[in-house]
């Protein structure tokens, strides 16, 4: 088996507070099995997480670079439609 | 409640700081009583299960830079790491328990060859170096962990309870490296036509040291209720081994023992000649610039 015949897999942790699962990187593996545990000891080594998620990243469908504008330049004006308009408290974590 | 947010977050945790926090010391809590038992064979204990744990480490760090994957190399680091958290634990126990003004880095690195108790398999070179691979490796992590995982499992019921806390600990971590073993022999086994020659020899090598496992030793006599007899834990270690060696389609390794000289063997400071070279490496720093600290 040669090197560049492991497949690139995504990783999404998620931390212990009920966040959501947050993509953290990505690794190589030969298996699902695999990289699940690769993921544990690469991504979680400093506590980090309660939850992996792995996928093959080529499972994955991104938009792409060159739809930047029609995508999202639409919804840059659109202020009305952010909460801004409200007071933060400054103790209200992960906002 | 002043802050509806408060039960998101534990107490004493950094409230945004998204990922790790909240670390515990392992033996927080932990009574230090001595119990009523031979000191001299409580240190010589400590120090069995400390130097399994120290020297195989040190033999898991050389694959360093070395594994045949990014990810594998942070596995074994990993694993290292966690036998390292446990040498440290048990070392600084017998330390306590000696009472010579001896720490766990003077036993660690002031110790001669044969003051060092563990068993051989730990110590022997199963690669990177020439006397293996990444399947003798594979193979000598397979059978530490389902020996040492059994070891624990009883040693969380011992009467010293600090060895009880290093062993509840030390349990989950051992459970993973067994796990990861076992995965690399089926995928190695089921690999190709290389690969499973590789974890065939592998195994075949390492088999060689595992009857020294299960050896009782007059320390481990001397201790009941504290230690455990390792010759309770040959029946669940066969059982595990015949399992992950049925599910990978290999036979069990009918290898010559490696026999005690004259009696003695790792435990009584009798060790293999790797042995000299893994200290030289392991202690030369700490020897050459006594008390350096950075």
């Amino acid at each position: 088996m040669t090197r560049s015949s492991w497949p690139l897999y995504e990783v999404f942790v998620r931390g212990k507070r009920g966040l959501n699962h947050v993509h953290v990187g990505s690794l190589h593996a030969p298996d699902d099995e695999m990289a699940l545990r690769n993921a544990r000891d690469l991504y979680t080594r400093r506590n980090e997480g309660v939850s992996i998620w792995v996928v093959k990243a080529e499972s994955i469908t991104a938009s792409s670079p060159d739809e930047k504008d029609p995508f999202f330049a639409p919804s840059g004006d659109k202020v009305y439609r952010h909460p801004t308009f409200y007071a933060i408290p400054e103790d209200v974590p992960h906002l | 409640m002043d802050n509806a947010y408060d039960g998101l977050t534990d107490a004493g945790e950094e409230k945004h700081w998204a990922f790790g926090t909240g670390f515990t010391d392992a033996l927080t809590g932990v009574g230090r009583d001595i119990p009523a038992v031979d000191r001299e064979a409580l240190t010589a204990y400590c120090l069995m299960l400390g130097d399994d744990a120290l020297v195989y480490s040190q033999r898991l760090a050389e694959w360093c830079s070395r594994a045949p994957e990014l990810e594998e190399d942070v596995a074994l680091a990993n694993i290292a790491l966690d036998l390292l958290g446990q040498a440290r634990l048990l070392l600084s126990r017998a330390a306590e328990v000696e009472d010579a003004g001896r720490d766990e880095d003077a036993l660690a690195y002031l110790r001669d060859e044969r003051a060092f108790r563990n068993v051989r398999l730990a110590e022997i070179d199963c690669g990177p170096g020439p006397g293996g691979d990444f399947g003798t490796t594979i193979a000598r992590l397979l059978v530490f962990s389902t020996w040492r995982l059994a070891l624990f499992q009883r040693l969380a019921g011992s009467a010293d309870p600090v060895l009880a806390a290093v062993a509840a600990k030390g349990v989950k971590e051992l459970a993973y490296h067994r796990d990861h073993a076992a995965q690399w022999v089926l995928r190695l086994a089921g690999g190709t036509e290389y690969s499973r020659e590789r974890i065939v020899e592998g195994l075949a090598k390492v088999w060689a040291f595992t009857d020294e496992l299960f050896a009782t030793h007059p320390v481990e006599a001397a201790l009941p209720g504290v230690a455990v007899d390792p010759a309770e834990l040959r029946a669940e270690f066969d059982q595990v081994i015949g399992t992950v060696l049925t599910a990978a389609g290999l036979d069990l390794p009918e290898t010559r023992q490696v026999a005690p000289l004259a009696g003695q063997s790792g435990r009584d400071g009798i060790h293999t000649e790797a042995m000299g070279f893994l200290l030289a490496e392991m202690q030369h720093i700490a020897r050459s610039m006594p008390g350096a600290v950075w």
